[in-house]
């Protein structure tokens, strides 16, 4: 995302360049690595994607950063209380009257400047990067998935294959993922832990995310967002194969005798807890839309942008916002 | 004629809510039982309930708070016990609606029944006395706000007994809140409970800033206020630039729910991220809203035990208004995973990280008080202590959930539980209790017991460790919030470890209550004849314990800061007044315990769709309201002859205790 910068920006960046590579930072950063990934059930310390990777480094440095503040605070709190204490036992001097020093004000005023000023020249590239409308960049053609969540369930449409699957997704790893999501129930949130952000999906509007698993495997993925009785079980398993198994894949898809249709479509739609997996080997056309056009009727299946985001995204396909689509 | 209300609403098929309404009942017919038996009703009924006097006010609004946190913390350990057990095959023994409701009791009461009437009532008890005044400038409006949060929090006990609480979270998230999706009862109980409190806490919020505005003793410029009515000032600008939002959305919600309005479902161009953006631009400021009155209890304590004035009080002050402008621009940081664009992130996670300044100055600001003082370690001490190192952790996990990329996979899960109850414990309820301690024996004329205050302290603190700090790990685990049960035997252990940390923080609260017997038993060993125990430095602790009912005889006049301890050095601060003259002051009414109640009963015929009852107290409140309004008998004189015994009384206890309160450590 090349824009021009101020002077300020360049500061900034200036001061993200010696961040990194100060030397003290990265041995922090390494040490807790390879503490926090020795266990394996601190998915967020163990993720399987670059959108994970990003944010693990950004939690650990932000992490360690503070620190520089935090520590001395808890030791100067311990110290002082040990120093100062009526009882304490070491003699010492005391001023009845001292409530001010320009010099000390200045740099408790100062050092928590400097920690921000560093915490923003950290976050301030990432937070772009990092926009779950970005599409990973990478020679293979991303898989296309539109994902509904219902109660409490979620819907996995694959729009390329034709094809839908209920509380399971598979996808070839190393690929890029585009989600499109939107929910026929109240506001949910996809989250796979280990591949990294998640997103809203919210009725008659549209979100997307990007994202990539690095190497096969099986993740946890989860409503993140309470939505009511079933919250709790509105679980799916996020399977990465090989290219050969999901094609394999895609092949037992095809051979259910489920279709989606709009009367099938309406009977999975009504609230359900623990919903088995289940595979169907056609979509009605244009679900996706249809689904988001139920709440908002004037929703437009083309990808218009949202009447307050008119930008243009460099990849050239026009992003529509977590918005309405219709046109006032 | 009873509206959807039958007896079908009583829970009876439930043991757990049926216990809680059973002993809630023998709990309130013991208590009558006892005023009864003492034949305290005319009592209570003239100098409590009726009282417009901002220190008896104070008192109820601690006691209500006390009250709420015994049901919020019930509700804690019921959510603890459930997640410690439903794993895997087992389901606990909370059903999902039933575990639904708890945690949207517990996050309700715990702000709105719980943190705000204790900062209500530490601000009554404490601000007037502060800046030299006799009374709040509207003592009226005071009562009249104190039976609004009342009101309030019957509704919310009612539910218990009556129907349902909602099931939806205590944020009311629509479309969830909808009718459409919540046909029940439970979201109107938290509907009206929330608007008829936040009503008392925006009326509290007027009644403050006039005080504090125009009713400042003489001499008592804004830079000599000292750091608690600074922070109650904060506080109060935020209520009343928050709270109205609140409102609004609140009302919009009720208009779609029982209009059939489309303010915030999702059809026919209704918004429901419009409703979690106005939700959230009341829901931050309020965070601000409870932890600067505790800010403010954390600079006034620092000072006094360690015998020092506050270090920095000018920066200490700008770092406060700093945070009450900034508090009104990061309400976006509560779902920067909506889908916005990364500037609208970028922006709201850069102001959430400045905000880190202005606190991280105040840590210092404290820590340096105590630099060089002669710090006397009372409970007061071992709260504040307890807050700075433990706040600081809650600082630290706030930065990092104020980083967008970061709170893309932190989001809702059990991190974020950690984080904010990192900051309101230690940052605001820690804070309260110390302020509970320290000015106790102004408002009630006796000191707590500090033994058992210790114990309370320690129980706290380490169930507070225990209870929070394995979430932050369940957080990093993958763990979200708000789960009726999980399938992942992982993450058991640490929530294990989470019930035991409820354990000891009932131990802390058992310790509290323990504490109130205890020092309510040995007042007359521990009672506050000199009305300085602590060698206060402001002018609360001019006048006696408890104050009359004036507050001061003669209103003091100031040059400074800390203008007690200037009179003390001068040889000023006990000297009586040549001549005692008559004394104002605002005659009790019914009208502010009329209007709560009719409130409530308007809330109960609203939830239940009772329309006629609903008709008969909105017509009850405009009677009281005119009748109130044409009363012109609402003052009283209180003659000189009356202050000068009084005063006279005081003079004579401080003599037979032997002169005012020594310094209990050396003076340069």
């Amino acid at each position: 995302m090349k824009q021009k910068h101020g002077r300020w920006y360049t500061a900034v960046q200036a001061l993200r360049t010696r961040l990194l590579r100060s030397r003290c930072l990265t041995a922090t950063l390494a040490a807790l690595t390879s503490l926090l990934a020795g266990c394996s059930e601190l998915v967020l310390f163990n993720p399987k994607g670059p959108v994970g990777e990003i944010e693990r480094f950004i939690i650990l440095t932000a992490f360690a950063l503070m620190l520089v503040v935090v520590l001395p605070v808890i030791a100067m709190a311990v110290w002082f209380t040990r120093r100062y204490r009526i009882g304490g036992g070491k003699e010492h001097e005391y001023l009845p009257k001292w409530s001010y020093s320009r010099n000390i004000e200045l740099a408790i005023w100062l050092i928590p400047t400097v920690i921000v000023t560093a915490l923003v020249a950290l976050i301030w590239n990432s937070t772009y990067r990092l926009d779950p409308y970005t599409p990973i960049e990478s020679t293979a053609k991303p898989v296309i998935i539109e994902a509904v969540s219902l109660d409490w369930k979620w819907l996995f449409i694959y729009p390329e294959e034709n094809i839908a699957v209920v509380n399971e997704l598979v996808f070839p790893s190393g690929v890029p993922l585009a989600f499109r999501l939107t929910s026929d129930t109240v506001m949910t949130s996809f989250f796979i832990p280990q591949l990294g952000s998640q997103i809203y999906a919210m009725a008659g509007m549209q979100t997307q995310l990007h994202l990539l698993a690095h190497n096969p495997g099986s993740y946890f993925g989860q409503n993140q967002q309470f939505s009511g009785t079933g919250y709790a079980h509105m679980t799916f398993e996020a399977l990465a194969t090989s290219p050969e198994e999901y094609s394999a894949w895609l092949d037992k898809l095809r051979q259910s005798p489920e279709a989606l249709d709009m009367g099938r479509y309406e009977k999975l739609a009504k609230p359900t807890s623990g919903y088995p997996v289940t595979y169907f080997s056609s979509v009605a056309p244009d679900l996706f839309n249809l689904i988001i056009g139920k709440h908002c009727p004037k929703h437009e299946p083309e990808d218009s942008p949202g009447p307050r985001d008119q930008r243009e995204p460099e990849d050239g396909s026009r992003a529509m916002r977590g918005e309405y689509s219709f046109k006032p | 004629m009873f509206g959807k209300l039958s007896l079908a609403a009583v829970p009876y098929h439930d043991p757990i809510a049926m216990s809680a309404v059973v002993g809630s009942i023998l709990l309130g017919i013991a208590v009558v039982a006892l005023i009864t038996y003492y034949r305290k009703w005319t009592y209570l009924w003239t100098e409590w309930l009726t009282s417009v006097d901002h220190k008896r006010i104070g008192i109820m609004y601690i006691v209500v708070a006390a009250v709420m946190l015994l049901r919020g913390i019930s509700d804690a350990i019921l959510m603890r016990g459930q997640q410690a057990v439903a794993v895997g095959m087992s389901q606990g023994f909370l059903p999902p609606d039933h575990f639904n409701q708890i945690f949207s009791a517990h996050g309700t009461i715990m702000i709105i029944f719980v943190a705000m009437p204790f900062l209500s009532g530490l601000m009554n008890i404490v601000v007037p006395p502060q800046i030299g005044a006799r009374d709040v400038a509207f003592p009226f409006l005071n009562s009249l706000s104190f039976w609004l949060t009342v009101a309030g929090g019957l509704l919310v006990m009612l539910s218990l007994g009556l129907g349902e609480f909602t099931k939806a979270g205590w944020s009311g998230y629509t479309p969830l809140t909808e009718m459409q999706y919540s046909p029940g009862t439970g979201v109107d109980y938290w509907l009206w409970a929330f608007q008829i409190a936040g009503m008392g806490s925006l009326l509290t919020s007027i009644n403050f800033i006039v005080t504090i505005m125009r009713m400042r003793t003489p001499g008592m410029k804004l830079f000599h206020m000292p750091l608690f009515v600074w922070n109650s000032l904060c506080t109060s600008i935020l209520i009343l630039f928050a709270f109205p939002v609140l409102t609004a959305a609140l009302a919009m919600l009720s208009l779609d729910r029982y209009l059939g309005m489309h303010f915030f479902g999702t059809t026919h161009g209704a918004n429901t991220m419009m409703y979690v953006n106005l939700f959230w631009m009341w829901g931050h400021p309020e965070v601000y809203i409870v932890i600067l009155p505790a800010f403010g209890v954390f600079s006034e304590v620092t000072a006094t035990y360690s015998g020092k004035p506050l270090f920095g009080y000018t920066s200490m002050v700008w770092s406060t208004i700093a945070i009450t402008v900034l508090s009104f621009a990061v309400w976006v940081h509560h779902f920067f995973t909506m889908g916005a664009g990364p500037d609208v992130n970028l922006f709201f996670g850069v102001a959430t990280m400045i905000i880190a300044v202005p606190t991280g100055l105040k840590i210092f600001t404290w820590l340096l008080t105590m630099y060089r003082g002669f710090v006397r370690f009372d409970s007061p001490m071992f709260w504040t202590v307890g807050f700075i190192t433990t706040f600081v952790i809650g600082g630290m996990t706030g930065v990092m959930l104020a980083a967008p990329p970061a709170d893309f996979v932190l989001h809702n899960s059990l991190f974020l539980i950690a984080h904010f109850h990192n900051v309101l414990i230690p940052g605001a309820l820690f804070g309260y209790f110390a302020g509970f301690t320290y000015w106790f024996p102004k408002a009630m004329g006796f000191r707590l017991n500090e033994k058992w205050g210790k114990r309370a302290f320690w129980g706290w603190l380490i169930g507070f460790y225990l209870a929070f700090m394995p979430l932050y790990f369940l957080g990093f685990m993958g763990m979200p919030r708000r789960m009726a049960h999980y399938a992942n035997e992982a993450w058991h252990p640490l929530l294990l470890v989470a019930a035991l940390g409820t354990a000891a923080i009932s131990f802390g609260l058992l310790s509290q209550i323990i504490q109130m017997y205890v020092s309510i038993r040995d007042r007359h060993v521990s009672r506050d004849l000199t009305g300085d125990p602590w060698n206060g430095r402001t002018l609360e602790w001019a006048t006696a314990s408890p104050p009359p009912v004036y507050n001061f005889a003669r209103i003091p006049e100031v040059h400074g800061r800390d203008p007690f301890i200037e009179m003390k050095e001068q040889g000023t601060a006990y000297q009586r007044p040549e001549k005692y003259e008559d004394i104002h002051m605002p005659k009790n009414t019914a009208c502010g315990f009329i209007l709560g109640m009719a409130a409530f009963v308007l809330g109960f015929a609203l939830i239940w769709y009772i329309w006629w009852l609903a008709v008969v107290s909105v017509l009850a409140m405009l009677v009281t309201i005119v009748v109130r309004a044409y009363d012109d008998d609402i003052h009283y004189i209180l003659p000189a002859a009356v202050v000068e015994r009084t005063e006279n009384e005081r003079f004579r206890r401080l003599a037979a205790a032997g002169g005012p309160a020594s310094p209990p450590f050396p003076r340069s």
